[in-house]
């Protein structure tokens, strides 16, 4: 995804050499104009990633959980995402795409001042451009969701006080910087995002959402501990059927995540939601035919299991694949998180509780570095003749490198602060007794 | 008179009942219990953390009737809700030391 390109330099043009050569001219001679079937579309796209938040994420993760903690997973996403839509406004926009200052962070447009309806981005397009809002919202809402992913790695045991804490210092001091050096392009190279200046392919966010989100929440686990009772207790889904009504829910909001990232109504938009729907398809089947493989039954959590894994897959490589392509990402993806979630991880000894690191993190490591293949033409993508894949994969695994370790250190940082301000965790006895009754004093169900 | 509580799988509720109506039984009492005794409970298995649930649903039916009632509901129940298989369930047999209904005060075999 290419952002706030009215900024966009040479550097911003090399990671789309796909561009045709008379571009340069072209832009000399249009005078970009606001689409309204572009604007129409974004601001659906937005809201679609809003319902992936509340109620997908919310559902699929609440299902996951045991009764006595539904309702506190569903409090901690509504209220982690609506945070980070406060500090979006306040300052992330700004820290993110507020205008020229490194390869690190954005300043300015602070409370976004200056922003007004008539404010307009550039898309992918020379001739069309977008109103600012839409894309201060577009991606409000992707900031919303990566920080509500995080919470995969938590639940059941962290403090509602000190988890609103964590998320204020994350988005801060991880999830801004990382969007802007991955998809902020700059006057020149001193201000364009870092990942971003070298050529990274992130379509949708496979490093800043996924990547960013599992790796955040495998630290979180570790240091948050294990569940009292882990792997001695029974601590099977409570609802099924909730997480399958947020997978659906994700599913269909994707498309908005995904399409909705070539920032306009046409055929890259168009293949974006061909992908969307043939990773996923894949990362189901594979999913379960991996199970069956590992000598369980094909299983209802392990189709939800795959569709996740494959929709995380294609992200990055949403516009850049070709849907052949994708069905193999969103196979390879379903293969591999499915084999290290049952398999690797038991051994591993940390509770990464709804595995946020084993798909989102392994999908998205897969994802980012399997564009740089499905990206080929011979696979049915999108690279221009001069597209070098070995060089294009030295570049996403530096990437994937970056985001791994920004993330990795930012969290610790993030979740130490907070351990040493409110703690982490809830006592034994609210932990016991459940969080719904004992940090929120309700109960998700009465009947 | 006599207290008869049975353990029986819980698709056969139905056909118990017809059985226990055609021969007279009024009333009884039924709840959905979880128990364990020779049928092994079934192994569920989330993302590869496997749980095994030792203790199987079952249907508690709980019938007071008169002593003389009591050999043809036991028999009745034995035969409406086996299957032949490991599982079928039990039936116990206690004395009752009084009824009363609420409504009218009766007591003894009239309040069966």
């Amino acid at each position: 995804m290419l952002k706030a390109m009215k900024y966009m330099g040479a550097a911003g043009l090399a990671a789309f050499a796909s561009l045709p050569a008379f571009a340069q001219e072209a832009a000399e001679a249009v005078v970009p104009v606001v689409d309204k079937g572009d604007t129409a579309w974004m601001m659906t796209a937005t809201v679609l990633v809003m319902m992936m938040i509340v109620p997908g994420l919310a559902l699929f993760y609440g299902g996951l959980v045991r009764t006595k903690n539904m309702l506190s997973v569903l409090t901690q996403i509504i209220s982690v995402s609506a945070l980070a839509m406060v500090l979006w406004v306040l300052y992330g926009y700004g820290m993110t795409f507020g205008g020229d200052a490194n390869q690190f962070v954005s300043t300015g447009k602070w409370f976004l001042a200056g922003v007004t309806p008539d404010s307009v981005v550039a898309t992918f397009s020379d001739e069309f451009k977008i109103p600012e809002y839409v894309f201060i919202a577009f991606q409000m809402t992707f900031a919303a969701i990566t920080v509500s992913l995080v919470i995969g790695g938590l639940v059941e045991r962290m403090k509602f006080t000190a988890m609103m804490l964590f998320a204020a210092i994350w988005l801060t001091i991880v999830y801004f910087p990382i969007a802007h050096m991955v998809w902020y392009a700059g006057a020149d190279e001193a201000s364009t995002g870092l990942l971003f200046g070298w050529g990274a392919l992130d379509f949708a966010g496979g490093t800043v959402v996924h990547i960013n989100a599992g790796i955040s929440a495998l630290v979180g686990c570790i240091i948050l501990g294990k569940r009292i009772g882990y792997k001695r207790e029974v601590m099977a889904p409570h609802s099924l059927t909730m997480t399958l009504i947020g997978t659906g829910l994700l599913w269909v909001g994707w498309f908005g995540f995904n399409a909705g990232s070539a920032l306009e109504a046409n055929g890259s938009a168009a293949l974006a939601m061909m992908n969307t729907f043939a990773a996923t398809a894949g990362g189901v089947l594979f999913w379960m035919l991996t199970e069956k493989a590992l000598g369980h039954k094909a299983s209802l959590l392990g189709a939800c299991s795959g569709a996740v894994a494959g929709l995380v897959a294609i992200t990055p490589a949403a516009g850049n694949a070709g849907p052949a392509g994708a069905i193999l990402l969103g196979a390879i993806a379903a293969i591999a998180c499915c084999y290290f979630v049952m398999k690797i991880k038991a051994k591993l000894g940390f509770d990464d509780s709804l595995d946020a690191f084993g798909i989102h993190g392994i999908g998205g490591i897969i994802g980012s570095i399997g564009v740089a293949i499905v990206n080929l033409p011979a696979l049915g993508g999108q690279a221009g003749d001069d597209y070098s894949v070995g060089s294009q994969l030295g570049i996403q695994a530096l990437a994937v490198l970056v985001a791994i370790v920004w993330a990795a250190v930012g969290s610790a940082i993030a979740f130490t602060i907070v351990k040493a301000i409110t703690g982490l965790r809830v006592s034994e006895e609210v932990e016991r007794e459940g969080l719904d009754l004992g940090e929120h004093g309700e109960r998700a169900y009465n009947y | 008179m006599k207290y008869i509580i049975a353990i029986i799988k819980p698709h056969k509720l139905d056909e118990v009942r017809e059985a226990l109506t055609g021969i007279g039984v009024a009333g009884m009492t039924v709840s959905e219990v979880k128990g364990f005794g020779r049928q092994k409970g079934q192994t569920e298995s989330y993302r590869g953390a496997e749980y095994s649930t030792n203790m199987v649903p079952k249907i508690k039916i709980e019938v007071a009737c008169t002593a003389d009632a009591a050999p043809g509901v036991i028999e009745a129940i034995s035969v409406t809700a086996g299957t032949g298989s490991i599982g079928d369930g039990k039936i116990f047999e206690f004395d009752l030391a009084g009824a009363t209904r609420i409504r009218t005060g009766d007591v003894g075999d009239t309040a069966l």
